[in-house]
């Protein structure tokens, strides 16, 4: 009696000591990530982040993923005007043509902007910005820029020094300077993504196009306006298309190649078809070290002896995953059927033999989904290394951000990489349940 | 047995037509290989052409930078140590960017995974929302995120450290709403009869259950997240990356520097794998018992 009350405290008491345990372990744990994050927060500097971080040019990036600016430029030197779609050299309007919130009257150019704003470009380098709120802003520039405003105080929205003017407001901006006097009116849109201004189909409706009448005399409309839009100048779409190809066949070259380097090299490595312990143990030892490697190291390494490319980049990720898919390999050829093998030695079959119908049958599934769940991850490899390395569409996409002003091409190039990694996934999938329900049976 | 039941003649028939299925689907398997070689050769050959320098050309120069570094390694390498011990806090940086942006980013995965998974969400009207949320998130290279921001926060391991954790919510919710699916939701049925909030049904009724195969799969993925900092460091976002950088771009003389933390770089890799694969271990046979 005396005795099982006794374990009957003793087994209280180990509860409450668990309890206590547990209770300790559920309060230290958030402690200890909260006190780590508060290191952090120190050792990173998220205070100074505000001081670091440049609103204006996150501003810029919004604005210009979904709307591009139209340059008017009047060359103060030679008295031109151009009218350019992002100031490029592809998108300027023929001479003598404007489009219609640009009126050219000799040496005097009206620009209309929106919300009742416009500016004027007067005879003797003068500009007039017309602010319906403020009123008229009168630069000239001689020797110096001098400006006449309504006001004493210069409005924030105004900078102003001797060699340069800088007016801005929501509906565009006025720049003067000695060189030239430019004014930005802005658009919602990607310019002429379809195609540029000296193509016969810019402005043409999809209709028109594929059944209107002929447009260019030499080229079906169809076929040239392909044309057209597939050397985009601005754009580059058949570019863009390669390096996408380029990124897909790293990540595809590199993949094959590793399962085909690690399938024969798992078998060294694997308990039940390599007894000599030596050379498992050198083959797991060469797989851990390509792993620990990692695709960086590899990279800059081989893209010394390779030059920056596409092959740089699939050796790359071959060698990386050799060591992954080796390893993932070995552990599924440890874990095989015996009797199935022993099934097909019965009927006297040689060890090549045993292997091909033994042995394969078994794992092809597991190699398969391994393989094609590495090139899915692999294209997301394959545009980081390709920035590194410069290949694919990493490098475009580190160019136009490394330019800082083709915001509406950067937005482009991501979401098209997203859409590249989401089709590849779908593809994997798709073959992984075909193949897998197909070896199955 | 067919003989028997069936007689010759359609023994000979259902002979002939598991051959003709034999040879339809050797012909198939031929195709399929086919075809994989030709993709296969042909990629090689247009990957060759489009790199500056060709395969044949290379192959036997790629010793030569290694030799390089090693041997002015191996000359300095009275220094080694300091070198080692120079790089030390860079790696540091490296691993607490992987680090904070594995904790960030599983603990956004995990309120995702939460909200996609049927039976749990909060508002299962929006699970598609949620499932479309981590898809993208999944999708987006680290390295596009982190050089966006690089440009609008500046340099430094937040942007770094924000990418990162953006594609760990991605990757690790989804296996996380896996996981999930899993989860017997009898302690939650429970919970709800006693008028428990959602996030108390959370936190009491699934969290117990799936949190052994989080940590797990948390840890697999601070093994990643190592080496992607690392590169990330290499296009701009501080840590030891980018001092490789720096010493590569320095040329002959520097390599020793470049040594160093290569193998700062490995040695680190490799006993994270060895930890995190032992500690995972631990993990899966405890959630066994």
């Amino acid at each position: 009696m005396t005795d099982a009350s006794l374990s009957m405290t003793d087994r209280q008491d180990a509860a409450q000591a668990l309890f206590r345990r547990k209770r300790l372990v559920a309060l230290a744990v958030p402690a200890v990530i909260l006190l780590y994050l508060a290191y952090i927060f120190v050792a990173f500097d998220v205070m100074g982040l505000a001081g670091r971080a440049r609103l204006d040019n996150a501003m810029t990036l919004i604005r210009d993923t979904y709307s591009y600016k139209t340059h008017v430029t009047l060359n103060n030197r030679t008295g031109d005007v151009t009218i350019a779609k992002e100031g490029e050299r592809p998108a300027t309007w023929p001479e003598g043509q404007s489009p219609d919130w640009v009126a050219i009257d000799g040496e005097t150019v009206t620009i209309d902007l929106p919300r009742g704003h416009s500016v004027l470009f007067l005879p003797d380098r003068t500009a007039v910005y017309h602010h319906p709120e403020f009123g008229d802003i009168t630069a000239k520039l001689g020797p110096a820029v001098t400006i006449d405003i309504p006001e004493d105080e210069l409005p924030e929205w105004i900078s102003y020094s001797r060699t340069r003017l800088d007016i801005r407001t929501e509906p565009g901006r006025l720049t003067m300077t000695r060189a030239k006097t430019e004014v930005f009116r802005y658009f919602f849109g990607w310019e002429l993504f379809w195609f540029t201004l000296d193509s016969p189909y810019h402005g043409q409706p999809v209709w028109t196009l594929l059944f209107g009448p002929q447009i260019d005399a030499d080229r079906s409309n169809i076929a040239g306006a392909w044309q057209d839009f597939w050397a985009n100048p601005l754009w580059h779409h058949g570019k863009v298309a390669w390096a996408i190809g380029e990124t897909i066949l790293m990540a595809f070259l590199g993949t094959m190649g590793a399962a085909l380097v690690a399938l024969p090299l798992a078998f060294l490595a694997a308990r039940n078809f390599t007894p000599v312990v030596v050379v498992r143990q050198l083959v797991r030892r060469v797989f851990d070290f390509v792993r620990g490697v990692d695709a960086l190291i590899f990279t800059i390494l081989l893209s010394r002896a390779f030059g920056p490319g596409p092959l740089t980049g699939a050796l790359a990720i071959l060698l990386t995953d050799t060591g992954s898919l080796g390893k993932l390999f070995s552990e599924a050829l440890e874990n095989v059927d015996q009797k199935q093998i022993e099934g097909v030695s019965s009927t006297g079959a040689k060890p090549l033999q045993r292997y091909r119908f033994g042995v394969i049958p078994q794992i092809t599934p597991v190699l398969l989904s391994q393989v094609l769940y590495f090139l899915e991850s692999n294209t997301r490899s394959a545009t980081i290394i390709g920035a590194i390395t410069g290949g694919g569409i990493g490098l475009l996409l580190t160019q136009a951000i490394i330019t800082q002003k083709d915001w509406e091409e950067v937005s482009y190039y991501i979401v098209l990489i997203v859409l590249m990694v989401i089709f590849m996934d779908w593809v994997s999938g798709l073959l992984r349940r075909r193949l897998i329900k197909g070896g199955g049976h | 047995m067919t003989d028997m039941t069936q007689g010759g003649a359609p023994l000979a028939a259902t002979q002939d037509s598991y051959m003709a299925m034999v040879r339809q689907k050797r012909l198939y398997s031929g195709i399929a290989i086919l075809v994989f070689v030709v993709l296969l050769v042909s990629g090689f050959r247009v990957a060759n052409d489009r790199n500056a320098g060709g395969f044949f050309d290379g192959i036997h120069r790629i010793f030569d930078f290694p030799a390089d570094v090693v041997g002015e390694a191996w000359e300095k390498r009275a220094d080694m140590a300091g070198l080692l011990w120079k790089y030390l806090p860079d790696l540091i940086e490296t691993l607490n960017i992987a680090a904070v942006a594995t904790l960030l980013g599983a603990a956004l995965g995990l309120v995702l995974s939460l909200l996609s998974t049927r039976g749990m969400a909060r508002w299962p009207v929006l699970i598609p929302l949620f499932r479309r949320i981590m898809d993208v998130t999944r999708a987006l290279p680290e390295i596009v995120v982190a050089l966006v921001l690089i440009y609008m926060l500046g340099g430094g391991p937040i942007p770094a450290m924000i990418a990162i954790a953006l594609h760990t919510a991605g990757a690790l919710g989804k296996l996380y709403s896996e996981v999930n699916e899993n989860a017997d939701l009898k302690p939650v049925d429970g919970l709800t009869s006693v008028g428990a909030t959602w996030s108390q049904k959370m936190l009491l009724g699934v969290m117990p259950q799936v949190a052994p195969n989080y940590l797990s799969y948390g840890l697999l993925r601070f093994e990643i997240n190592i080496r992607a900092s690392a590169i990330l460091g290499f296009v701009g976002a501080g840590g030891i990356g980018y001092e490789l950088r720096n010493s590569m771009a320095w040329g002959p003389g520097r390599f020793d520097e470049a040594a160093a933390i290569f193998l700062l770089l490995f040695g680190t890799i490799v006993a994270v794998d060895q930890l995190s694969s032992s500690l995972r271990n631990r993990l899966s046979e405890g959630a066994k018992q």
